[in-house]
Order: structure tokens, then sequence, then C-alpha cells
């Protein structure tokens, strides 16, 4: 298969005022359900959203309004039909739909994180390496990695005990806060959230709403889904309404 | 390894044919694998993944298409016109082969350091003391313990055997290693124990692979591309977890949805 090294529509690539990262322009999706009669739902018709570096937009509407599909095509993991989702990667301009595999997996290592409302658990992986994973793809020695993950469990306030342990048995609120730790253990210039504070109590709540501040004063663009209001409110610049 | 975009393509297939008695079992299959990836091919038994799988490691003759290599060297190598000798040292040292059976990979009238030791011979390796200490070595990497170095593999568990397979191609440093079910028929508390080792290896080796099966727990673990064959064609392909979250091919729709926990 032949891909071109860049893509094809590079010459209408977003401009660089306004120091935007993320650029998502005429987004359309539609789920066929073959298997249920062949009925097609629209989800997406015509979405579209920039996001600045040190911005953090929240993503907001009732359930099944689409802000759940339009995040998860943000990160290319579900398939636009139609539509132009431009991320600044490493300075360059890159349309996610029309990169090969393997740029985009270098993007999503690189420049563009996302924290999954659940974590996906490996048995017999320690909480501290699936968190370490995402620099160790990086190059990131094994030491440093660990060291950086160990800071942000205890800011987190994951209990030491648990660090050796596979996450497996941990509880919905712990899983989260590997998650977390895993998607804020590199440094991502753009970051995506999927209710990264459902599952938590007061105090790490907290302890994530410092993190996405301090982040976003690192210059880091963030979309994010948040249901609680206090979050948002706190941690969001404006909203897009679905 | 950090900047795939610097770098070539390890394995180019294209337009990959294969027929038998005039049934399409590969019908014009066509990828890219870049160093230190794991391309999952998942499809029913008959939809031709393992045809595929056979194909790229020469063990049955093709109607079509061309295969090209990158060796360690950087050159290209048609795979469909290179001389049998050549092919065959390839696969012995740059290329691995994990089989289903363990009986069909791993020889079980030799030890477990003999079977390691053989492919060192095979490139050329003399030195008993090297060898061996090398065999060693390479049981611990695949979590055998030393002492069962001069024990046959037919005294092995399902498990270690498959391990034992995995030591005796490792030991060659291949950059591309090619996989036929390698957790079919094991218990689940074995293969987690497999998969987790695969996983670690391919990441510390950088090794590319070519993971043929029937488990979307197995690909959603180890793979980050996944191809969808039926009836000898590629019907769906993508990021792993494009596929699997978004399937739209109908057939893959059917064998995302038959799955307890995707």
């Amino acid at each position: 298969m032949a891909y071109s090294t860049r893509p094809k529509n590079a010459l209408s690539s977003p401009s660089d005022q306004g120091n935007c990262l993320l650029k998502a322009e005429n987004l359309h999706k539609r789920f066929v359900l073959h298997h249920q009669g062949g009925i097609s739902l629209p989800v997406l018709e015509g979405v579209s959203l920039s996001v600045a570096a040190g911005e953090c937009v929240a993503l907001q509407g009732f359930s099944g309004s689409g802000k759940s599909t339009f995040m998860r095509s943000l990160y290319a993991n579900y398939r636009i039909d139609s539509g132009s989702i431009w991320v600044k990667h490493q300075g360059e301009w890159l349309d996610l739909p029309q990169l090969p595999p393997h740029q985009l997996i270098e993007v999503r290592q690189h420049t563009l994180g996302y924290v999954s409302q659940f974590l996906r658990v490996i048995p017999r992986v320690p909480a501290l390496e699936v968190a370490a994973e995402p620099l160790m793809e990086l190059g990131v020695e094994a030491e440093t990695a660990h060291d950086t993950v160990r800071e942000l469990f205890t800011r987190l306030s994951l209990p030491e005990r648990l660090w050796q342990l596979s996450p497996t048995t941990f509880s919905g609120g712990e899983k989260q806060r590997v998650n977390i730790a895993r998607a804020f253990a590199v440094n991502y210039p753009i970051l995506l959230l999927d209710e990264p504070t459902s599952a938590l109590d007061a105090t790490n709540r907290e302890a994530v709403m410092q993190l996405i501040e301090d982040r976003k004063a690192q210059g880091c663009a963030m979309v994010g889904i948040f249901h609680d209001d206090e979050v948002r409110e706190r941690v969001c610049d404006r909203a897009l309404h679905f | 390894m950090l900047l795939v975009t610097e770098q070539a393509p390890l394995l180019t297939v294209d337009s990959l044919s294969k027929s038998y008695a005039g049934i399409k079992a590969c019908d014009r299959i066509s990828f890219d694998l870049y160093p230190g990836q794991v391309l999952g091919i998942i499809g029913e038994s008959g939809s031709g993944k393992t045809t595929l799988l056979n194909g790229l490691a020469g063990h049955l003759p093709l109607d079509g298409g061309d295969i090209t290599y990158r060796d360690r060297s950087g050159t290209l190598i048609n795979l469909r016109t290179l001389p049998e000798p050549q092919r065959r040292k390839l696969m012995k040292t740059e290329w691995g082969f994990v089989q289903q059976s363990p009986r069909d990979g791993l020889r079980m009238t030799v030890t477990a350091g003999a079977n390691i030791g053989e492919r060192l011979l095979d490139v050329g390796a003399r030195h008993y003391g090297n060898i061996r200490t090398e065999a060693l070595d390479w049981l611990s990497q695949v979590e055998i313990p030393d002492r069962r170095i001069d024990d046959f593999p037919t005294t092995f568990s399902g498990g270690m055997q498959q391990r034992l397979q995995l030591a005796r191609i490792l030991v060659t440093r291949p950059s591309l290693v090619l996989m036929d079910e390698p957790t079919g028929g094991l218990d689940v508390s074995v293969q987690a124990k497999l998969l987790d080792l695969m996983r670690s290896l391919v990441r510390t080796l950088n090794l590319s692979v070519i993971l043929v099966t029937h488990d979307i727990g197995v690909v959603r673990l180890l793979a980050h591309r996944l191809m969808v064959m039926q009836n000898g064609q590629v019907v769906e392909a993508g990021l792993t977890d494009q596929v699997l979250d978004d399937p739209r091919h109908p057939y893959t729709q059917q064998l995302v949805n038959a799955t307890l926990i995707p």
C-alpha cells in the first residue's frame, strides 16, 4: 500500500494564528449496524472545534448527544466519515484521518494523550508498569519513568502498597487514578479527558483538578467531558454544546 | 524506534494471491509492516489467514504478488525471487515462525538446550560453552528454570513448550516473527503468562510480529494494528482500537459483538 508522507490536502492546513494546537473541521460520523436491520445512526453532523494552547474546552450535552463520539473521533479511535482533524505534531500540521497507521501511532505517542473512562487492565502487570508504559514507549529509561509515575501516584494519594500489584482487583477510583497517572506521565501537548473524576472522592478530585490546571499553565490544549459541574466550571474556559 | 516516520517499512506485501482448486484463499493482500509493530490478523477458520502466514514464510508456493523484506544491512530483498538457500538462511536468522502446535516448532527428541542451540549451530556457532550459556540465558528470559535445560520438551507443559519455541527462535535475534495461534489450546491462566511475556519481548527486542489468531482478546493486548480477513480478502484494517471499538464491516461487527469482553 502506498501512502504519501504528507496528507494530500496539506495546503489547506490551519494557519498558526492564536496558538491553535487542535482543529476539528466539519466532522461527520454515522454508525451503520449491519446486524440490526442495517440501521444507520447519524451522530456527528458537521461538528467543528479549535483548541489553543493552555485552553480547556468542555464537551456538554445529554447522554447520547454525541460528545463521546466526538472525543473518540478526535483521538482517531472512531473513524469519521468526512471532515478534518488537524493536530500540530512537532511543529507540523497533520490531518489524522489521512495518516497511515504508523504515523498515527507516533502522533498518539508524542502529541495526543487520552484519558479513557475505564482502565484496560492487563493481568500480571503491576500498576507502576501500567502507568509507566507510555513513557517507556518513548524510550525513557525505566528508572526515570518509574520516578515520574511514583510522583504522580503520590499526588493522587494512591496507596504505596498497591503500586506493585496488578490493578485487576483495584476499586473504580483506584483504577481511575492509575489511568490518570498513565496519561499525565507524558507531557502531551494535547490531552483528551473522558470523565476523569467520575469515580473519585472530593480530595482526589481536587488533586486531578490541580493536575489539569498545572498542565494548562504549561500550555497543554485540552478537551474534556466532565459530568461534575464544579470540576467543569473550574477547569474549563468554554464549552461546546451538543 | 522512536521516530518511526523516519523509517522505511520492514516488510511490504503487494497483491499476494493464492488459490486452492479455484478457491481464492488469499485474494490480492497488500500491507506494510514497520519495525517494532505487531500486526494482528483475525478471521474465522478458512478465511485465509494461515495461508497468508505460510505464504509469507515460503511454506507454500504463491500464485502472484510481491513480498519485499528489508534485511539488517538495509538491502531490499524480493522474497519471491530469492534463491532457496538464501531464503532458508533468512528464515533461520532474521525471521522466526512460532507454530500453533509446539510439535511443529520444536524437535521433541532433543533436549530444551539443544532446541535452542540448534538455531545457533545453523548460523555457524561452534563453541559448546557459549551455546549452552546462550541457551540458559534464553531459558531464563522465557521463564523456564535453568535445571530444565537437559530435559526433553515432551516433559514440558503446553505453556512451557510455547515459551521454549519462543526461546528457540529469539536466540538468533530475528527482526520479524510470524505467529500462528500461539496461545491456542492453552489454559486461560497459561495464556496470560505467555501474552505478558510476548508483550515485554516485543518491546525490549523491538520485534515486528505478524500474529494470526481468532482470539480478539489476544490482539487487543498485543497488536498495534489489525487486519480482518474473510473469504480470502481483507475486509477491514486499521489500528487495533479503531477496528475493535468502531467495527464497520458486517463481518467485523459480528465478530466483535460475539465477544464477551472485546
